[in-house]
């Protein structure tokens, strides 16, 4: 266990040296609309490159006519997936070692798939064009709907794929069949319901786009592009494309949000990048509304079978589940190799139980593909959503509370590290007391007296438990890994003569402030202060290798490098301290930001100094190289596992059904805090998503396919006046790995808080004997399910 | 970014030069007021004119008065001076009621009155105000002007009594005695369009309803005025049990589609229950009980 002490409850003014509250050093370029995002990016002799998409779920390609587009003034060339196979480029991997047409050639798969692309002088040009070409299509019937996608007489979707005759993807189990049946046949009560986590969708601000531009002489390419992953992005296109990784370089500037939306290589960054090597002209490419939300990464899409075995006393045996998969038309899940349905394996929640299994079928529809994150930690979004859930349906049964039925069986302190029934190593956990917090800050007891007194009168009032762990951070590389790439990260410091410092890191802030956090780990470590330590991001060219920011594991494991090496180039200075001081190496004490004599405090060296001795001219201890600077490569040995506490208050219209979310408590532990503020910036948005998943948004079809969901005013995500102010809590338990303790907290809260508001709703309509009803709780859901009428939402 | 197809962009200096133009370019133009609708519709193609005639310049369409027995407003009139006006919420509170709930502020400080009667979304929130309020409409043409009722204003979904070479310029209140109004409207989220709303407005006198209306959004391919609730209003003592009663009415009269905002049953009961809580506002309104 580390003796880190956590972060002072600073204010943002005090600037502190370290870790505690400080306002974001990305903000004053940021909020004065001085950023620098991809959109932004403009080069002499710019082309813009506009997408054209299926009209139709599934259909075969008769013919493309593109001489009309092509004869347009203002068009320099338009490409179809011919062309592309011709190059070899028709087709390209998914992150889950799948195939995914980069444009169609044979047939189209889901509506608003790519087949052809027209690249223009300007922006407008390029999209009449689109109009201009003209595709025969031949309609085949689409598979739609995820539950009849294995039937014997549905069309297969995938025959690009040799000896295919139908639409799975793989099964994939977890613990133990047999021992989870024999708990489950003894068991005094059984619980069992479908619980269905729809298809969302991130949603970023900013939609993904790219400019390309392929240097006609050198063949260096350069990509600008919205990745949360530059390093990684990299790579895949050296081992896809065949160019030279030497010659290629992505920048990722700054990112309007990424939510896991841009993990994925999409089909659009490389026809920006054929376009821009073919024609010899830099070449942007950006998504519009519709586009990002019909076409990219989706999140969830489950359909799962839960079943909870207990004692009548509320002990929790065991947990099981079969889950239907809908991954779309192509794999392009984004999980590590040997985790195809990422992190599901969680789902044994907090508790500690005897046996769990869970089996998996993922299939192919005619929809788009993805299965990305959102902020889910690897599917642990949907595995919390199934436990936290359930164990409230099998309150309901007990009729217990379900908080008290929790506390009952969380995994107590001493029992970590904790190994669960499906492998997963719990590094720390200290449960009860965030659930005891939760409750404090809610005035749960109050709450439910308020509730029996209103559920009197006929009004409807809801108090929503959940308690998630989550596990961020991966690696450890030798299981973990991205199409062969391990999952660990890179950090580079160097100590400027002046002791001004600049860090570079593998990973890349889509808004989670790494320019101001990792400059708070290094200050931690060296005693610099934040503002004088440049945070360097984003450029390939520029920064070490690393895999990326996603999965909530930018400080679990590039956190973890950036303190390490800080550690690294301290021991450097601690020996040019001691030549300075004339003492040994192990007669120097550190006081953050200086070395000293033991037992003489007036002998001291400070940071700065040592920093200038490094790079002047006097004498350096023998051996000793000038500079100081380090690098390294972190390679977690575990993944962290942040926890907490929500509850969720809600007050319903019995005669409307509109429920009105009225509070929202929230007690994370991510363990050692770098930066309060901004874990609670990050828990706020997070909150906001679980309302909105929970109530509103849902990437819909109709039977023929199209998607519903092609715009914010049909794709509804919360406003300010969805969400209550919301009251945030913390407790500290540090990871015993991690080198200050920290844990993830990007995803936590959206990952606990959509059950927390589920349950808080099912909770009200208990007077109508309602045990479960499934997202997005619309006004129009939650009445159809008090009139007894709940229908799944797929 | 979402971009239109291309198009022809004329700004018109005064009503006469608006019709003018009109004329001219034909069918293929199209007034631009706030752009909250048109915009949108043109970014996603699914509107395509040729030419933008901008009326924005048109100061003489930017009022609310008070005539005789009538107020009038201009066809230019923003969202935000119809939730700001004094003068209409000691009238028609109706309006204040569904002005806080149209959109967001900044669709409010540019979307105008007359683009959203124009616009003729069967879920539009002003069209089932002034449905509600039976105003009439003062539409205008090189040939002079011609005055029409809301119930012949709209004569579809998306399509109005508004010409080729014709231009809606006024919108016509009825002042009446005793009058009380109010508006009911669920959403899914802020800013959405209505799940269903109701507007409703009574005239009173002695405690009795001497007329009254409905309006409402998002239940038939118009803002509908129901005929029965009419007839059922007139004459009637206000009770809960007449509330009910009405809002029965209403929702035996309405036609919704089940759609992403809700099933047909959901939306025939939302006209009832609203129906029955603007009625019981509008009332309270008339008889002086709530400012």
């Amino acid at each position: 266990m580390t003796t880190t002490e956590p972060a002072p409850d600073t204010t943002e003014e005090e600037r502190p040296i370290g870790f505690g509250r400080l306002l974001r050093k990305e903000d004053p370029r940021l909020i004065r609309g001085m950023g620098n995002f991809v959109d932004d990016i403009s080069l002499d002799g710019m082309l813009h490159l506009a997408i054209l998409r299926s009209p139709v779920a599934h259909a075969r390609i008769v013919s493309i006519d593109t001489s009309a587009a092509e004869a347009h003034p203002k068009v320099v060339a338009v490409i179809t997936g011919e062309d592309l196979a011709a190059q070899g480029l028709a087709w390209m991997p998914t992150l889950s070692n799948d195939t995914q047409a980069v444009l169609a050639t044979d047939k189209v798969r889901f509506q608003h798939q790519e087949v052809a692309f027209v690249v223009a002088e300007d922006r407008y040009s390029a999209r009449d064009a689109l109009e201009l070409i003209d595709v025969e299509y031949d309609w085949l019937d689409p598979v739609v709907d995820v539950r009849t996608a294995l039937d014997a007489d549905v069309p297969v979707i995938r025959d690009d794929l040799d000896g295919k005759t139908d639409n799975h993807i793989f099964d994939w189990e977890t613990g133990d069949e047999a021992a989870t049946n024999a708990v489950f046949d003894s068991a005094d009560v059984v619980v069992s319901e479908e619980i269905i986590y729809p298809r969302v969708h991130p949603a970023p601000m900013e939609t993904c786009g790219c400019v390309a531009d392929v240097e006609r002489v050198s063949g260096q390419l350069t990509l600008w592009c919205t990745s949360q992953a530059p390093h990684a992005h990299r790579t895949v296109y050296a081992l896809v494309a065949g160019l030279p990784e030497h010659k290629i370089r992505v920048i990722a500037p700054d990112i309007g949000g990424g939510f896991g939306n841009k993990v994925p290589i999409y089909p659009g960054y490389v026809c920006a990048i054929v376009a821009s090597l073919v024609i010899g002209k830099p070449v942007k490419w950006m998504e519009d509304r519709t586009e990002n939300l019909v076409s990219t990464g989706f999140a969830r899409d489950y359909v799962m079978n839960a079943d909870i075995a207990a004692t009548k006393e509320g002990k929790i045996l065991a947990v099981r589940t079969n889950v239907l998969a809908d991954h779309g038309a192509f794999n392009g899940v984004a999980a590590p190799t040997k985790y195809p349905a990422g992190f599901f394996g969680v789902f044994t929640g907090s508790y500690d139980l005897e046996a769990a299994y869970a089996k998996m079928t993922a299939v192919y529809t005619n929809k788009a593909p993805g299965g990305v994150a959102y902020a889910c930690s690897f599917r642990i979004t949907e595995a919390v959503y199934l436990v936290e859930r359930i164990v409230d349906c099998l309150a309901h049964e007990l009729d217990m509370d379900p908080a008290e039925l929790r506390l009952k069986n969380f995994i107590k302190p001493d029992q970590f590290p904790y190994e669960t029934k499906t492998g997963w190593v719990y590094d720390s956990g200290d449960y009860e007391p965030a659930m005891r917090k939760a409750m404090e800050m809610a005035g749960y007891d109050e709450l439910r007296r308020e509730q029996a007194e209103k559920r009197e009168r006929g009004e409807l009032m809801g108090i929503g438990v959940s308690f998630f762990t989550e596990a961020v951070g991966a690696g450890p590389r030798k299981d973990m890994d991205i199409l062969g790439l391990g999952m660990a990260d890179g950090c580079e410091l160097r100590i400027h003569p002046t002791g001004k410092a600049v860090v570079r890191l593998s990973v890349k802030t889509q808004g989670q402030g790494h320019e101001t956090t990792f400059a708070q780990i290094v200050a931690e470590e060296i005693g610099i202060p934040p503002e004088d330590i440049e945070v360097v991001h984003g450029d390939t060219d520029n920064t070490p290798f690393g895999l990326g920011t996603y999965g909530s594991r930018s400080t679990p494991v590039s956190g973890a490098a950036a303190a390490l090496v800080t550690r690294k180039v301290r021991d450097k200075a601690q020996i040019i301290a001691s030549g300075m001081l004339e003492v040994s190496v192990a007669d120097l004490q550190w006081d953050k930001g200086a070395f000293s004599v033991k037992g003489d405090p007036t002998k001291s060296v400070t940071i700065q100094d040592i920093a200038m001795r490094a790079h002047g001219a006097g004498d350096l201890p023998d051996g000793l190289e000038g500079g100081l600077e380090a690098q390294i490569c972190y390679n977690p040995e575990n993944l962290t596992y942040p926890f907490g506490a929500y509850i969720c208050v809600v007050d319903i219209d019995p005669d409307t059904a509109v429920v009105k979310v009225r509070r929202f408590i929230a007690v994370d532990d991510c363990g050692t805090q770098i930066n309060p503020m901004i874990i609670e910036g990050q828990v706020h948005g997070g909150l906001a998503d679980g309302v909105g998943m929970a109530m509103m948004e849902m990437i819909a079809f109709d039977e023929d396919g199209n998607c519903l969901g092609g715009s914010l005013m049909d794709y509804l995500i919360p406003t300010a006046l969805e969400t209550p102010d919301w009251e945030t809590g913390h407790t500290v338990t540090p990871s015993p790995h991690h080198p200050i303790g920290a844990k993830g907290i990007g995803e936590s809260a959206t990952v606990g808080s959509p059950p927390a508001v589920v349950n808080a709703i099912v909770d009200a309509l208990k007077p109508y004997g309602i045990r479960h009803a499934d997202m997005p709780l619309t006004p129009s859901r939650v009445w159809e399910a008090m009139q007894g009428n709940h229908t799944p939402p797929i | 970014m979402q971009v239109p197809a291309p198009f022809e962009y004329e700004r018109a200096t005064s009503v006469e030069h608006a019709i003018a133009l009109r004329t001219q370019l034909g069918e293929e133009a199209r007034f631009i007021a706030g752009g909250h609708s048109l915009l949108p519709m043109m970014k996603l193609r699914l509107a395509n004119p040729e030419y933008l005639i901008d009326i924005n310049d048109l100061d003489e369409l930017f009022y609310i008065t008070r005539a005789d027995d009538e107020i009038r407003i201009g066809a230019m009139t923003r969202h935000r001076e119809l939730l700001d006006s004094d003068l209409l919420a000691e009238h028609f509170p109706i309006f204040r009621d569904a002005e806080k709930v149209i959109a967001d502020p900044v669709v409010r400080n540019r979307g105008t009155l007359g683009g959203s009667l124009c616009q003729a979304d069967p879920s539009e929130d002003l069209s089932a105000v002034c449905t509600t309020l039976d105003a009439s409409c003062v539409i205008k043409s090189t040939d002079g002007e011609r005055i029409v009722s809301m119930q012949d204003f709209h004569v579809g979904p998306y399509e109005t009594a508004v010409g080729d070479t014709e231009m809606l310029t006024e919108i016509r209140i009825p002042l009446k005695a005793g009058g009380g109004s109010a508006y009911e409207k669920v959403e899914r989220r802020a800013g959405d369009w209505a799940v269903v709303s109701s507007g409703v407005a009574v005239w009173m006198s002695n405690g009795t309803i001497d007329d009254g209306r409905v309006g409402l959004a998002a239940v038939g391919p118009n803002t509908t005025s129901i005929g029965p609730v009419a007839e059922a209003l007139r004459g009637a003592a206000p009770s809960e049990e007449f509330y009910e009663q009405v809002g029965e009415i209403a929702a035996a009269n309405c036609s919704p589609q089940t759609d992403q905002r809700g099933t047909a049953a959901y939306k025939t009961h939302l006209a009832k229950e609203l129906t029955r809580r603007s009625l019981r506002r509008a009332v309270a309104r008339a008889q002086g009980q709530e400012a």
